[in-house]
């Protein structure tokens, strides 16, 4: 039974591309037949954070309007066999989708594929609200941060009242992903706590991403932080995250840098 | 001026969790976006109006979310000898 997922987060730039690309590659590499699918029509980014961006022929648009076939427009992960994207397109806007076109598309990569991911634009107008439409599971991504925070709290509740499951009178499975988390500065209450935010959200914690220089790397050279550096703290962050989304129970913690307490303290030293 | 002055400043998290806590309180009982406080304005007025004159540029609407109460202030000028303050809590 295919499940869809939506990462979401109401506010830009929390980290929803990083994550669809993450989490869709830690799938994969378990295994998993995964689509990942960019909603942002008009200003996409799934591809070029998924280093696909010259092999982009037709897109959501195309198939959504029946200009192409879905498998014309799924393009192939290079690295993982059983990765897939269907990218946005760039010069519509998100009008060009409409409500009965991205139901079939759905419905079509169901067939396909065990884990399709949509990865929402930021705000709440129509290409948000059509990426969480048909969601069996949202992964709502949220910065310890006041305004992520309120713009997660408004996703919350469209997810309870704007989704398909939800106008079924069915619960849509909500999981928060904190990102680009400091726990140095949460310990020293620079910064509000996981505990802080789960409390105010009360919705179950998928993960906890810690804040790396490895998230821009991969992004710069064009692959998933779970295949551009599997080893680092945010990746390790990520491949649980995605084992839990599989419904396995793993407790969460902050994966450290490699450089651990040893690393901290002769911090200069192992940089050198 | 001291050090654990110094240490104290730094704890901003607090507050930002207090701020957010009591902000969604009141965003969450706003279903919708039914504006309450519009409504509430107009009901007042209308209400007023019916007795007394009432100019709409001269209508002072303040509101406070606040935890526990909020304070909902509603300054109406009124034209003649009388001068009336509406407020209401809740």
């Amino acid at each position: 039974m295919a499940q869809v997922v939506v990462v979401t987060s109401g506010k830009g730039g929390v980290g929803k591309t990083t994550s669809t690309a993450a989490l869709g590659a830690a799938l994969a590499q378990g295994g998993e037949n995964v689509v990942v699918v960019d909603f942002d029509v008009g200003l996409r980014n799934l591809d070029l954070v998924m280093g696909a961006e010259r092999r982009v022929v037709f897109d959501l648009v195309n198939v959504v309007q029946g200009d192409a076939k879905l498998h014309q427009a799924l393009i192939r992960d290079k690295r993982l066999e059983k990765l897939a994207l269907l990218p946005a397109s760039q010069t519509r806007d998100k009008d060009a989708l409409t409500s009965e076109g991205v139901a079939r598309v759905i419905s079509e990569l169901r067939e396909k594929f065990d884990w399709i991911l949509c990865d929402s634009p930021a705000g709440i107008e129509r290409g948000a609200t059509l990426a969480m439409r048909h969601a069996d599971v949202a992964v709502v991504v949220t910065n310890a941060e006041v305004s992520s925070v309120r713009d997660s709290d408004r996703i919350i509740g469209l997810l309870d009242s704007k989704t398909e499951k939800a106008e079924r009178g069915q619960r849509i499975s909500k999981h928060l992903l904190l990102t680009r988390y400091d726990t140095a500065r949460a310990t020293r209450g620079e910064m509000l706590k996981t505990e802080d935010v789960l409390e105010i959200l009360s919705i179950p914690l998928l993960g906890i991403i810690p804040e790396s220089q490895e998230v821009l790397r991969a992004s710069n050279v064009g692959a998933p932080v779970t295949l551009a550096s599997p080893t680092s703290s945010p990746a390790r962050a990520y491949a649980e995250a995605a084992r839990r989304l599989k419904g396995e129970q793993i407790r969460v913690s902050v994966p450290a840098e490699r450089s651990g307490f040893f690393g901290k303290l002769f911090g200069r030293r192992a940089v050198a | 001026m001291n050090l654990f002055a110094l240490f104290r400043r730094r704890e901003s998290a607090p507050v930002a969790r207090e701020r957010l806590q009591v902000l969604l309180a009141h965003e969450r009982a706003v279903v919708g976006g039914s504006d309450l406080v519009a409504v509430l304005q107009e009901e007042i007025l209308t209400a007023i109006a019916k007795h007394v004159a009432v100019d709409r540029d001269k209508v002072q609407v303040k509101l406070d979310r606040g935890d526990p109460i909020s304070t909902l202030e509603i300054d109406i000028e009124v034209p003649t000898l009388m001068r009336a303050a509406v407020a209401g809590h809740g």
